[in-house]
């Protein structure tokens, strides 16, 4: 029998601790308990049989930490060999005459994945990779990722266990005091995670003892589709002189897990500090309980690598923001590979409002698929709302989705049999929550009846693929009212039908409804009420329209949803920013750094004066006032950056008003932090202060190889490459660096900076230029762009 | 694998020292746009924080040629002088957590000088972590009659920070406080500071 298939009637029982009983058999601290599966087969198998015994019927091979960044490949494959037929052996000669299983025990990697530690995500996909398929080799019975507290990192290695096997796999998290893994996720969001990517179990181990993960626990019997799994520590350590034990008796251990079971938990057994005893205790407890059913629950989430949002109650905000179209700048910035105004575009949006943020980069002459994951993978540096995928390009999106960290919005599949088969297969590896267009290859229904009978069919498909109802949005289509004055009715026709007679969630991109006529937004936000009104349950809006948020909040005011009315009183209060003071010259906004003050003085001063001529007669001139201060240590640091802000912000509106050759000073630069260096702030600044300055600087970021560095410097024709390094152990790359940049790119000046470096060094290693600070950085390149 | 004499604790910390902050933000003196900034800053990172401290005890031993630490061996002679007279030591990780290095990534992008502050409140917090923890140590080791000194770093003049790759696999923090040691010796989560404070019997 299949293990998926005993859990759906039974309680599984899981084995308890592997180190702690080895650690009484005399295993060493700091020695790697995996190795005595070659060294102590005969230990290792008591163990395993000590559990069966006790009455287990799934046991972990003794394989937490056996990998290849731990071990290299012979010795990883004795070692995974070794395991399987050890854990074998014991379920041959164990007296237990239950059901008995072996699963490949997968533990975290122990180092953090990018961007917030230095292991690439497809690198740590790889060291899974290896250690299931052995497992595959000596047959293990299913896999079980276990101890996880990262979401990345659980992705990966899930996705490695599906890629590479056909075998269950069970996945757990462990959680903190906090609720949530080490690195931020909710049990929501992983929930949503590991249900989209097809794991058969899921659930919580380690961490703490059963009562202290209870919530947890409740949390996933809510939300969970699957199986869960409950494998908890016998509760604290404690030290009594030189021993340290765990609080928990195996009776008060099996007692609180019984609890649990009662209440649905499907798979029970022991983390830290458990023995077979633990287990013997468990097994009694549980043999009375009749297990509840795991029923599919109906809930329809996309998450980020923090948190999940819902569908179906308030309705979801998404913004539109992060599209090309209309936006000259916008496409001229990713194509120099500049993602930063995406970057500051994702921000914003959360900022005004919005709860999960479309990114669209379908530009023309761009490699979609490397752009679109590039930019997914630095949004969710910056900002922790869920993301939708939004491509045509299924090769870009396969590859963004890879990437992506969480349960991603795919926007979208349609009716035609191409997209349906494009589509629903990525959505089946990656997991999704797919808007579905009505449309099909007739185009678009113009009734909405015929736009109702396309969802339908798109139903029926993407059931063919194991897609629920509850992970397809459908969008019937907002058109311009201009063009054919009954597009909004019938679409909000649609909506409605949708809703009622499909059950099923509707999102539109609510702005295309105005387009061709006047003050859109007043159009754009009835619109939305009248869909909202509807049943309507996500909107691709603008979150910076005025109107549009507020008769979103107004909606959710009148609708229930805004408890006390907060959301509504503070979006309607005022709010006073009281640094702001009565400064009304542009010069000395500038100097005190007021960002908004600036922009606002330029747009002012663009009514009456040339662009050029506020520049140099207000920006410039501050800028120099604080630069030289800096430089005379009268001004600091952060003082520094608040001016480079606001003249930023002051920018952002004259450049709008200017000729493009007239926005820089024809010089470019690329900027890169050096391989294997993860710091970037000093670098960030640099740039700033440059781009006040009126240089085009491309920002190549941090970690970045020589070879990288080195190709974009040619394909800009960069005047200069800044490099930048904060360790001793870097300042190895940052040589190579120059090296490589000398001999393929001799006519390019090289500044170089940050902590560790010197002068000397600097000399030393062949740079042209050593920058102590960012004024020091652009006084050199006015030098070189004056020559 | 989980070794039981390794102890977690959990922190709340005192407030952010003002002066501190502004101190590893390169500010000499406050005025009026920088108050302001630094309240907001702090306001932002209030609650968001999570201070652990993971720590074992060894017994030293002062060999002529190297000390053993309990946990690995080093002949920095200033490691050597700060523990003379030791018996003991407690080596510990300490932590700020996750979410202050996603504060500080999302204002590089939106507001470097934010940014800026963000990173010296940070390093602020995390060095009131560790006096918050090595007091608390302390104020346990005076009550057995012992004393302790002061917390020495890999890095600090002749300990090099190499041995950080022995205090990670003597520790553990990676299972249990979330702190994980890159391949270049850097530590992620970034505010995150490793220590030995030695013991006098």
């Amino acid at each position: 029998m299949k293990i998926t298939e005993y859990i759906k009637k039974n309680t599984l029982i899981l084995d308890g601790a592997m180190g702690t009983l080895l650690q009484g058999a005399g295993l060493s601290a700091g020695e790697m308990p995996e190795g005595w599966n070659v060294t102590h087969p005969d230990i290792i198998e008591s163990v395993h049989r000590a559990y069966f015994d006790a009455g287990s019927n799934m046991v972990c091979t003794n394989t937490f930490g056996a990998n290849i960044l731990k071990f290299s490949a012979e010795e990883l494959e004795k070692i995974i060999s070794a395991s399987v037929k050890n854990a074998r052996a014991a379920a041959m000669t164990s007296k237990g005459s239950q059901k008995k299983w072996i699963a490949l025990d997968i533990g975290p990697t122990g180092r953090m994945l990018k961007p917030l530690g230095d292991l690439d995500f497809e690198d740590a996909v790889a060291v899974f990779a290896e250690t299931v398929r052995l497992g595959v080799k000596y047959g293990v019975d299913l896999i079980f990722i276990e101890t996880m507290s990262d979401c990345y990192e659980t992705k990966a290695a899930l996705l490695a266990a599906k890629e590479n096997s056909k075998l269950p796999v069970f996945v757990s998290n462990a959680y903190g005091e906090d609720g949530k893994l080490m690195t931020g996720a909710d049990p929501l969001a992983m929930i949503a995670l590991l249900e989209g990517m097809g794991a058969d179990a899921i659930g919580v181990n380690c961490s703490f003892g059963p009562d202290a993960l209870t919530s947890v626990v409740e949390d996933y019997l809510k939300y969970s589709s699957l199986p869960v799994i409950l494998k908890p520590n016998a509760g604290l350590p404690r030290v009594n002189g030189d021993r340290t034990f765990y609080d928990l008796s195996p009776g008060d251990f099996a007692d609180s897990v019984g609890r649990l079971t009662e209440r649905g938990v499907r798979a029970v057994g022991g983390c830290c500090g458990t023995t077979p005893e633990y287990i013997s205790a468990l097994v009694s407890r549980v043999a009375d309980i009749n297990p509840l059913p795991v029923k599919k629950k109906k809930i329809t989430l996309a998450s980020s690598y923090t948190h999940a949002v819902r569908f179906g109650d308030a309705p979801v905000l998404i913004g539109e923001r992060i599209n090309p179209t209309g936006k000259p700048r916008f496409r001229e910035a990713v194509k120099s590979g500049n993602l930063e105004y995406i970057l500051r575009e994702g921000i914003g949006q959360e900022e005004a409002g919005a709860h999960i943020l479309d990114v669209n980069l379908g530009i023309p002459g761009i490699d979609e698929a490397t752009t679109l994951t590039d930019a997914v993978c630095r949004l969710q540096e910056v900002t922790s709302l869920p993301l939708q995928i939004d491509t045509a390009d299924t090769c870009a999106m396969e590859s963004a989705l890879r990437r992506y960290n969480g349960k991603a919005m795919i926007n979208s599949v349609n009716g035609k049999t191409e997209s349906m088969a494009a589509v629903f297969p990525l959505v089946r590896k990656y997991g999704g929550l797919v808007v579905a267009l009505t449309l099909d290859e007739n185009g678009i229904p113009k009734t909405a009846e015929g736009r109702v009978e396309i969802a339908r069919r798109i139903l029926v498909e993407a059931k063919k693929y194991g897609i629920d109802k509850k992970n397809i949005i459908f969008d019937p289509l907002a058109m311009a009212v201009s063009a054919d004055k009954d597009a909004a009715i019938e679409t909000l026709c649609a909506v409605k039908m949708i809703s009622k007679r499909l059950h099923a969630h509707t999102s539109l991109g609510i702005s295309n409804v105005s387009f061709g006529l006047p003050a859109r937004d007043k159009l754009n936000a009835v619109f939305l009420v009248s869909a909202l009104e509807r049943g309507l349950s996500a909107a691709i809006v603008n979150p910076y329209s005025a109107e549009v948020l507020d008769v979103y909040r107004a909606h959710l005011a009148l609708s229930g949803y805004d408890v006390n009315f907060e959301g509504y009183i503070t979006s309607v209060t005022e709010q006073k920013n009281n640094v702001e003071y009565n400064i009304t010259d542009l010069k000395t906004a500038v100097i005190k750094g007021m960002k908004e003050k600036s922009a606002i003085l330029a747009a002012e001063l663009l009514k009456g004066k040339a662009a050029l001529d506020i520049i140099n007669g207000e920006i410039i001139p501050a800028l120099n006032t604080v630069g030289d201060g800096f430089e005379k240590k009268t001004v600091f640091l952060p003082s520094l950056l608040m001016s480079a802000e606001a003249a930023g912000a002051a920018f952002e509106v004259i450049k709008s008003a200017m000729p493009p050759e007239q926005k820089s000073v024809g010089c470019r630069i690329v900027l890169a932090t050096v391989k294997g260096d993860i710091h970037d702030i000093g670098k960030n600044i640099v740039k700033l202060i440059l781009e006040n300055y009126g240089f085009d600087v491309t920002d190549l970021g941090k970690d970045v190889s020589p070879e990288r560095i080195v190709k974009e410097a040619i394909s800009l024709d960069a005047r200069i490459v800044g490099l930048s390094a904060l360790m001793t152990t870097t300042l190895t790359a940052m040589a190579e660096t120059v090296k490589l940049l000398k001999k393929k790119a001799p006519a390019c000046k090289i500044m170089v900076g940050g902590a560790v470096l010197t002068e000397e060094y600097a000399r030393e290693i062949g740079a042209d230029f050593y920058g102590k600070d960012a004024m020091d950085a652009v006084r050199y390149a006015e030098n070189v762009n004056k020559n | 694998m989980i070794d039981n004499l390794v102890f977690v604790k959990s922190f709340y910390l005192p407030p952010v020292d003002r002066r501190e902050a502004l101190r590893y933000a390169g500010v000499r003196e406050e005025i009026p746009e920088i108050t302001s900034l630094l309240d907001s800053c702090i306001v932002e990172v209030d609650g968001r924080l999570s201070a652990k401290v993971c720590y074992r005890e060894y017994e030293l031993s002062t060999l002529d040629a190297y000390l053993d630490l309990g946990f690995a061996r080093t002949d920095s002679s200033a490691l050597r002088k700060a523990l003379d007279g030791c018996k003991k030591i407690i080596l510990f990780c300490a932590t700020v957590g996750v979410d202050m290095d996603r504060l500080i990534a999302r204002y590089s992008i939106a507001s470097p000088s934010r940014s800026v502050m963000l990173q010296a409140i940070g390093t602020e917090r995390v060095e009131t972590l560790c006096d918050e923890f090595c007091k608390q140590i302390k104020e346990e080791k005076i009550s057995f009659g012992q004393s302790v000194t002061k917390r020495f770093s890999p890095g600090y003049s002749d300990l090099p920070l190499a041995l950080q790759r022995d205090i990670f696999s003597a520790l553990n923090p990676e299972a249990r406080i979330g702190v994980v040691l890159n391949e270049s010796l850097i530590m992620t989560p970034s505010k995150s500071v490793t220590a030995i404070i030695g013991i006098k019997m």
